[in-house]
C-alpha cells in the first residue's frame, strides 16, 4: 500500500453530518489539518467527537458531506480504504484482541504478511522492530494482550497503528486510563513524533492540548463552536468554549474535621480474583466529614478495597468497622442498610441496570422501601415523582426518564449513579474513579455534590487516579501501594512530585 | 488385550461422525457463532449422502465413486445450509440458539421426510468399506487398531492437525480468532467480520454434512430417522470440552465413543448388570469430566453469540 500513496498535505471534511436513531451527532462539522499539524479536538462527552473520528476513519458513513484529500474528494467505505491513505486511529477503547499476542494483533492488519497459506510473523516481527526502534517505542511481541497494563497496550496500540503505514495519527482521548506518569511519557512522545507526523487527538484535558497541540477546534452538541491556534487561547478560556460556561473546578478549603471517626479499617486482608493478598494488613480512617483520598497506580488493591467494605468481597482477616459496627463479610444488602452509600468503578457494568429505564434504576435500591412499594406492587407515581425530580436536581440531560439508563453518555450515567446514592442519604460514600472519562462540566458537577456531602458530615473515600482531583477534593490523602497505604499525609502538602513518588512504592519520600 | 484391543478398534472409527462435526462447529465458535443447528445439518449430510448411492444402485452393483459423489453433495448441502444459517443470525442477527434450534428442526425434518418419500423404508446401501493400509496395517495390534479403517476415519485424524494448521498459522484462522473474541476490534482494522462469520459458517456446515454423510454411508450403511442420534448437540458440547482446540476435541470424541465402545463391550460379555446404566457410563463420564476440568476464560470466543454490528455503541 506503501507504493500507491502520496502523502497527505491536507485534509478537509466538509458540512458532515451523521445521524444516530433519536441523536444528531454531527451536524454540519467542516475542519481542515494541514501536514505536520497537531489538531486537537475537544468537547464534552457526547459533542460527537469520536463519531467524526471514526467518519474519518471509514467505520461510520455519514449521511450528508464529503471528505478532500489534497483537494480530491475522496469516500471511504471501511477502514482498510483509511489505512491505503496513511491515516491510523488508536481509538479510546483499545482494539486489541486479548487473547491473541502483540505480534499476532499486528498481523492481523498487516496484510502484506498475509500468505493465504502460511501468516509470515517474522515479516511482522521486522516490521514491529522497525518501528519500536525508529520512534524509541518498545513492545514485546509475543506477550499476549490480556497480560500488558493499560500503558503498554497503548504502547501496542500506537505500533500497531504505525506498523500499518500511519502518517496520520487519531488519537481518541490517549490519556484518559493512564497513570499520571505514563501520561507524561505519551505527552513527550507523541511531541517528538508530531515532527513528522499529523496527528489529530481527542481530549478532555486542557493542559494536553496546551502541551500539544498547534491548533484546538472545540465541539459541542455535535457543532465545531470554534477553531484557532492554541497559543492565543488559555486553558480557561478553552474550558468555557467548551461547556458553554466558565467552569471552575472547586476546592476543599474548608477546615479538617473533628467530628469522629466514622469508618476504621483495621488490618485488612483480601484476597484479587487470582487468589493473592491484594490487601495486606491494611489499615485505613475516615472521619465524618472528612474526605479521603485514595492515590495510587490502579491495580494495587483499590478495587479490592471498595468492594471488602461493599460486602462484594469476602474478607480474611482484619475488620471494617462502620460507625461501631464490623461490617465485614456483611452483605450487600446489610451493608446498604447500615448507611452506606457505594459509586462503582464499573458504572455501565455495576452501577446501573443499562436495559432499565432512568427512573427504575434511580431506585434500585429501595425498591422494596415503603416509600416505592407496598411489598406486593410498585408504587408507579412516586416512583415517577421521584425520577422527575433526581433528574432537575442532578441535571441528568436526557429526553424523559423511561429511556434505557445505558443508552446515556457516561457523565449522565454517572449522575444516574450519584443522584441514586445521594438521595438515599448515606452515612458514608465509596466514589471509586467517580469522573473517569469525563468531561470537565460533568466533573464540575460531581465534585461540587461530593465536597457539598462532605461539609453535611458524610464521610467519603474517593479512589482515584487523577492527581489533581484528589488534591482539589481531599482533607487527607493516602497512597496504597501493593495493598497496603504507603502513607497518609494532609492535601495541603500533597504535591504531585511527592504522590508520584509514594506511589511508585518508595515509602521515605522526604528523603528525596 | 484382545478385550481393550477390540474396545479399541471399536472406538476409533465410531469417534469419527463427533470429530468432524465438532471441528466444524468449532469454526463456527472460533468466529463467534454458536450452531446449535449442527444437528440438523447432519441428518441433511446423512441422507443425501446415501441417496446418491442408493438411487444408482437399486439393489445392482454401484460403482465406488458415486459414494464419494454422496459426500460431496454432503459437503455442498452442508455448506448451503451454513449460508442459510449466517443469512439468519449475521445478516438478520437472529438469536442465535433459538435460530439453532430452528435449524437443527428443519434439518432433521426435511431430511425424513425426502427419506420417507424417495425411500420409504430401511433400505441399506454398501457404503464405503473398510480399505486396509498396505504393509502398514500387518503391523501386529497397531495395524488393527490404527491401519484398518474405511477411507474417512484416516480423513477424519488428518483434518485434526489440518485445522490446527488452518486456526492457527493461516491469515484466515487469525481473522477467524479475531472476530470470534473482539469483532470491533477486527473491524477497526479493517476486516470485514460477516464475511469471515459467513465463511466460518460455510466450512463448519460442509463438515456437519460430512458427519451426517459418514454415519450413513460408512458406519451404518443406511438412512434411519433419528440416525444422528444426538450427535450434533454432543459435537456442540465437545467443542466447549476441548476448550476450542482441535486436538483437544479430539481427545473429548474419543474419551466419548470409547467409554460407549466400553460399555458395549461389557454388554457382550453376558455380566448380570442392568445395561441401561452401562448405556449411560459416556454421558457420564463426559459430565464428570466437564465439571473437573479447569476453567478457562481467557481461550474462549468472548463474542460467542453476539450478532455484530458495527454503529451499535458498545
Amino acid at each position: 500500500m506503501e507504493i500507491t500513496r502520496k502523502a497527505i498535505d491536507s485534509l478537509r471534511i466538509e458540512h458532515i453530518t451523521k445521524r444516530f436513531p433519536g441523536v444528531l451527532a454531527c451536524d454540519d462539522i467542516s475542519l481542515e489539518i494541514k501536514k505536520g499539524e497537531v489538531l486537537a479536538l475537544v468537547g464534552e462527552n457526547g459533542a460527537g467527537k469520536t463519531t467524526l473520528m471514526n467518519i474519518l476513519m471509514g467505520l461510520y458513513h455519514p449521511d450528508e458531506g464529503s471528505m478532500f484529500i489534497n483537494g480530491e474528494k475522496v469516500h471511504f467505505r471501511s477502514p482498510n480504504d483509511a489505512f491505503a491513505y496513511g491515516i491510523g486511529m488508536v481509538h479510546q477503547q483499545y482494539m486489541l484482541v486479548p487473547n491473541l499476542t502483540v505480534l499476532e494483533n499486528i498481523a492481523l492488519g498487516y496484510k502484506k504478511a498475509w500468505n493465504p497459506l502460511k501468516l509470515n510473523l517474522q515479516m511482522v516481527r521486522d516490521r514491529i522492530d522497525e518501528i519500536s526502534a525508529h520512534y524509541g517505542l518498545s513492545v514485546d511481541p509475543d506477550a499476549y494482550i490480556w497480560q500488558l497494563s493499560v500503558g503498554e497496550q497503548q504502547r501496542v496500540e500506537l505500533v500497531k497503528t504505525l506498523c500499518l503505514g500511519a502518517e496520520f495519527l487519531i488519537l481518541d482521548e490517549p490519556t484518559s486510563a493512564l497513570t499520571p506518569q505514563e501520561t507524561d511519557e505519551l505527552i513527550a512522545l507523541l511531541k517528538k513524533m508530531s515532527s513528522e507526523l499529523s496527528i489529530i487527538f481527542i481530549s478532555h484535558k486542557l493542559q494536553e492540548v496546551k502541551d500539544l497541540s498547534s491548533r484546538v477546534a472545540i465541539l459541542r452538541h455535535g457543532k465545531v463552536v470554534f477553531q484557532g491556534n492554541t497559543i492565543d487561547h488559555s486553558s480557561s478560556d478553552i474550558a468555557a468554549l467548551m461547556t458553554g460556561h466558565e467552569v471552575n473546578l472547586p476546592q476543599n478549603d474548608a477546615p479538617a474535621c473533628t467530628l469522629g471517626p466514622m469508618l476504621q479499617i483495621r488490618n485488612l486482608k483480601v484476597k484479587s480474583d487470582r487468589g493473592f493478598l491484594a490487601l495486606d494488613d491494611l489499615s485505613l480512617y475516615v472521619c465524618k466529614g472528612e474526605i479521603v483520598g485514595l492515590a495510587g497506580v490502579s491495580g494495587n488493591g483499590q478495587k479490592e478495597l471498595a468492594e471488602a467494605i461493599n460486602g462484594l468481597r469476602k474478607v480474611e482477616s482484619g475488620e471494617i468497622v462502620f460507625d461501631g459496627v464490623d461490617i465485614a463479610n456483611f452483605t450487600p444488602k446489610q451493608v446498604i442498610d447500615c448507611g452506606m452509600g457505594y459509586v462503582p468503578e464499573e458504572r455501565n457494568t455495576e452501577g446501573i441496570v443499562p436495559s432499565f429505564s432512568i427512573k427504575e434504576n434511580l431506585v434500585l435500591k429501595d425498591v422494596e422501601s415503603e416509600k416505592f412499594s407496598n411489598r406486593t406492587f410498585l408504587k408507579n407515581s412516586v416512583i415517577q415523582k421521584n425520577g422527575e425530580d433526581l433528574r432537575t436536581q442532578f441535571d441528568i440531560r436526557s429526553p424523559n426518564i423511561d429511556i434505557a439508563a445505558g443508552s446515556l453518555s457516561g457523565g449522565n450515567i454517572q449522575k444516574v449513579i450519584l443522584a441514586r446514592e445521594i438521595s438515599r442519604n448515606p452515612k458514608f460514600l465509596v466514589a471509586v474513579y467517580p469522573t473517569r472519562g469525563l468531561d470537565m462540566g460533568a466533573a464540575e458537577f460531581i465534585h461540587k455534590q461530593l465536597l457539598q456531602k462532605r461539609n453535611e458530615g458524610v464521610g467519603i473515600l474517593l479512589i482515584s487516579e487523577e492527581l489533581e482531583e484528589i488534591t482539589n477534593l481531599s482533607d487527607q490523602v493516602a497512597v496504597i501501594f501493593k495493598g497496603k497505604i504507603q502513607k497518609v499525609i494532609p492535601a495541603s502538602e500533597a504535591s504531585r512530585r511527592r504522590l508520584g513518588i509514594l506511589m511508585a512504592g518508595v515509602e521515605d519520600d522526604e528523603q528525596i | 488385550m484382545t478385550f481393550v484391543i477390540n474396545i479399541l478398534s471399536l472406538g476409533i472409527p465410531f469417534s469419527v461422525a463427533l470429530l468432524i462435526a465438532s471441528l466444524g462447529e468449532m469454526f463456527n465458535q472460533r468466529a463467534g457463532i454458536f450452531n446449535l443447528g449442527c444437528e440438523g445439518m447432519m441428518a441433511m449430510g446423512a441422507f443425501l449422502g446415501m441417496l446418491v448411492p442408493y438411487l444408482v444402485g437399486q439393489g445392482s452393483y454401484v460403482p465406488g465413486y458415486y459414494n464419494y459423489l454422496g459426500l460431496l453433495l454432503a459437503l455442498a448441502v452442508g455448506a448451503l445450509l451454513g449460508l442459510v444459517f449466517g443469512v439468519v443470525v449475521v445478516t438478520f442477527r437472529a438469536p442465535q440458539g433459538i435460530a439453532g434450534i430452528g435449524m437443527q428442526m428443519f434439518g432433521v425434518g426435511t431430511a425424513g421426510t425426502l427419506f420417507r418419500h424417495f425411500i420409504g423404508g430401511t433400505q441399506s446401501v454398501p457404503g464405503i468399506n473398510v480399505a486396509p493400509i498396505p504393509l502398514l496395517s500387518d503391523i501386529p495390534v497397531l495395524g488393527v487398531l490404527f491401519f484398518n479403517h474405511n477411507p474417512l476415519v484416516y480423513v477424519a485424524f488428518l483434518m485434526v492437525p489440518s485445522a490446527w494448521y488452518l486456526l492457527f498459522k493461516t491469515p484466515w484462522g487469525l481473522k477467524v480468532r479475531a472476530v470470534g473474541t473482539h469483532p470491533r476490534a477486527a473491524d477497526s482494522i479493517g476486516i470485514d467480520v460477516n464475511k469471515v462469520r459467513f465463511q466460518a459458517l460455510m466450512v463448519g456446515g460442509a463438515l456437519a454434512g460430512l458427519a451426517g454423510a459418514y454415519l450413513s454411508l460408512c458406519q451404518a450403511k443406511m438412512f434411519s430417522d433419528g440416525i444422528i442420534a444426538g450427535r450434533g448437540f454432543i459435537a456442540v458440547a465437545l467443542v466447549y470440552f476441548g476448550h476450542w482446540h482441535p486436538v483437544k476435541i479430539m481427545g473429548g470424541a474419543l474419551l466419548f465413543t470409547l467409554a460407549q465402545a466400553l460399555q458395549l463391550a461389557i454388554q457382550g460379555l453376558g455380566i448380570d448388570f442392568p445395561y441401561e446404566f452401562l448405556v449411560m457410563l459416556p454421558y457420564v463420564m463426559v459430565i464428570i469430566v466437564l465439571a473437573f476440568s479447569r476453567k478457562s476464560q481467557i481461550t474462549g470466543p468472548a463474542a460467542l453469540g453476539k450478532p455484530f454490528n458495527r454503529e451499535i455503541r458498545a
